[in-house]
């Protein structure tokens, strides 16, 4: 049976395709369009899904869509049926777009379907529905490694559920709590973010990596304002603060004069203010997070547990829960936002008609052991490198098109050439292999570089990324070095993990350097890997196997035996405001506006002094700031 | 019409048939204000989506 599976409309659309239950295929449609978050109907990826798979329309045997167009329809209404006659201005600009397009998403989805996969099959008989949450309770737990595991998802929202608990065992997922709009963690979240400055849904990462600058000062007021947290992790929040219900905004006066002011306008200066709110907003969502999977404990007796939805990549909050040891272990779907809810709603369907769990896909290998010594067999995500892959005739023709200068060289010369202009201090572009799905680059399509010069975070944020300069920059570590570099005990494949540097490798500030406050704090190096290492010695650690990327694997053992350094720099390969780069040709472009120093794609290695000046680019203006 | 039987069946199921005729009142102010601004460009506040 060949399921795709669909997300579309709202952002981060994405379609995946399964076959017989296995993970097959998946890619953001952003990748192809090269527009940040796009939200139009994945046409693109889904001819890709074909094409790669070699399926042919009629082959497809459901198409599914992630969620339930009446069913958020009927919370539009409620919603504004209960707070009138506030909320017109919202209601006269949301309610055309539903009447003329979104009520009619079933139409539109055959339209598109037909306009993409062909017009002679009957699609209609072949498009099914699943509910948001369902969608990311069965990403998280239909790929995981365990056979059993509670589930919590949570997200902005849904059709109505903004926060879900279940059980997952074997074919099933058996619903047990929910939490509904307007109360919600990740509106929560994002409202800060936009009082903050940031682009909601798409900023709500930087408030995160804010927050280690900040002292939690406003938590309290958080708490007896904001939000009411049950002892079993429930919540509600005063809907006085919040406008998302019936404005154009995520907040309101009353929310301003709480917290002493206006919004902060976007890309002006930011202050020990906005540090100490992302404190906060950090603080208090831990604490839910926390709450919401000890009752899950209590109620589901489970070792393990699963996560998904937005709020799941929240990383310092599941390193906390790591950490905490109230789960044996804890798998997050490393696409956990809505585009993950493509393959979890063609997975959700898959095991309601079957009745059997997830085969095995023929790419994962056997199981192993973990670090902690633990029984860990494999998931089912192919380490996420779901994506598009290109072979060396179609890289060298699409290198030669666009006039580069490059070099090819067997697997092992690539590996020693990278690892040697890693050791020399130089910025890579590092192309390999099917690209990731989901929002991290995991080292098919990353910016590598040496974390050990203390200069490197600036000069990659500024003069590669051309992003905020307080950013932190994530490590990648070989799977079997991670506990001498870092304190954790599970492995992170998917760099959804926050942890500390391990004690020996950090340097203690002096005293005087403690006295820094937010940003000065940043040019103060805290380890022997300061460029992965943020204020607060955490890292955001993806661990490196070599079972599901051997070269990249390959490629750290040889720069730890160069320099005793079994960690690489790891950030995504794009600039602000663009999606991860997708194509060769992509990785060129990206390569030629950047500072970028050297450029590897396969089994070629181009220079930048060996290019032509004339193809250098003006960038890095081409992308709308996220 | 399709989708106007779907919806209803859908309110049905729902035991929510007490929101048809609010759902008539708003597709036929839904029709008035397309018709009145002529674009259904909103701005992104993904509550009301």
């Amino acid at each position: 049976m060949n399921i795709i599976g669909i997300s579309a409309y709202y952002h981060d659309s994405a379609a995946a395709l399964i076959s017989d239950g296995d993970i097959i295929a998946a890619v953001q449609e952003e990748r192809f369009t090269r527009k940040k978050h796009d939200a139009s109907f994945p046409a693109q990826s889904c001819q890709w899904l074909l094409t790669h798979s070699g399926l042919k329309p009629q082959d497809i045997d459901y198409v599914v869509f992630y969620d339930k167009p009446f069913l958020k329809f009927e919370r539009l209404l409620e919603t504004y049926l209960a707070f009138a006659p506030r909320g017109f201005s919202s209601f006269r600009r949301a309610l055309p777009l539903w009447i003329k397009d979104k009520l009619f998403q079933k139409q539109q989805i055959i339209k598109a379907l037909q306009q993409s996969l062909g017009d002679q099959l009957n699609w209609q008989e072949r498009l099914m529905f699943s509910e948001h949450h369902l969608s990311h309770a069965a990403s998280a737990f239909f790929p995981s490694p365990f056979e059993e595991a509670a589930i919590l998802t949570l997200d902005g929202v849904g059709e109505w559920t903004t926060t879900s608990m279940a059980m997952g065992a074997g074919s099933g997922i058996t619903p047990m709590k929910s939490i509904e709009f307007p109360h919600s963690l990740g509106l929560l979240y994002s409202a800060f973010t936009q009082y903050t400055g940031f682009k909601v849904n798409s900023g709500e990462y930087k408030v995160m990596g804010l927050a280690p600058y900040g002292t939690p000062r406003y938590a309290d007021l958080i708490k007896q304002e904001l939000i009411d947290i049950a002892a079993d992790g429930s919540f509600r929040l005063n809907m006085r603060y919040f406008d998302y219900c019936t404005g154009l905004s995520m907040t309101n006066k009353h929310f301003h004069r709480l917290f002493g002011g206006p919004p902060r306008a976007a890309e002006s200066k930011l202050t020990q203010k906005q540090m100490d709110l992302a404190a906060s907003v950090q603080k208090v969502c831990e604490e839910v997070i926390l709450k919401l999977a000890s009752d899950l404990k209590v109620k589901t007796g489970a070792e393990n547990l699963c996560l998904a939805g937005g709020v799941a990549l929240n990383c310092v909050a599941n390193g906390l829960l790591q950490a905490k040891g109230i789960f044996k272990e804890i798998w997050v779907q490393p696409a956990a936002g809505d585009a993950g809810g493509a393959l979890g709603a063609a997975l959700a369907l898959y095991h309601a008609h079957q009745g059997t769990r997830l085969k095995s896909s023929h790419h994962t290998k056997p199981s192993t052991q973990n670090t902690s010594g633990a029984y860990q067999p494999q998931d089912k995500m192919q380490g996420a490198y779901l994506g598009p892959n290109y072979t060396s005739n179609e890289i060298e023709a699409a290198l030669n098109s666009s006039g580069a200068s490059y070099q090819k060289y067997t697997s092992e010369g690539v590996v020693e050439q990278t690892a040697q202009a890693l050791a020399k201090g130089q910025a890579i572009g590092w192309m390999n292999g099917a690209m990731e799905f989901g929002p991290r680059a995991l080292g098919a399509r990353s910016i590598i570089a040496d974390p050990r010069s203390p200069n490197m975070q600036r000069q990659l944020n500024l003069k590669v990324k051309f992003r905020e300069s307080f950013r932190p920059f994530a490590p990648s570590v070989l799977e079997e070095e991670l506990e001498n570099w870092f304190d954790l005990k599970a492995k992170s494949p998917y760099m959804l993990m926050v942890a500390q540097v391990a004690r020996q490798h950090q340097i203690p500030l002096s005293s005087q350097q403690q006295q820094l406050f937010g940003i000065e704090k940043l040019n103060v190096p805290r380890s022997q890997i300061p460029a992965i290492t943020h204020v607060d010695y955490s890292a955001r650690i993806q661990t490196v196997s070599a079972q599901t990327n051997p070269r990249y694997h390959a490629l750290i053992s040889r720069f730890f035996a160069l320099t005793g350094c079994p960690i690489v720099v790891n950030t995504s390969f794009n600039v602000r405001g663009e999606p991860i780069v997708c194509t060769p040709q992509d990785a060129f472009r990206c390569f030629m506006g950047t500072e970028l120093d050297m450029l590897v794609i396969g089994d070629f290695v181009l220079e930048k002094k060996e290019q032509n000046p004339k193809l250098r680019v003006s960038y890095e203006a081409k992308y709308e700031l996220d | 019409m399709e989708t106007i039987i779907e919806l209803w069946a859908f309110l049905r199921q729902r035991k929510k048939i007490w929101l048809a005729p609010l759902v008539f009142i708003m597709l036929l102010l839904g029709g008035v204000l397309i018709i009145a601004q002529g674009s259904v460009v909103a701005p992104f506040i993904y509550t009301l989506f």
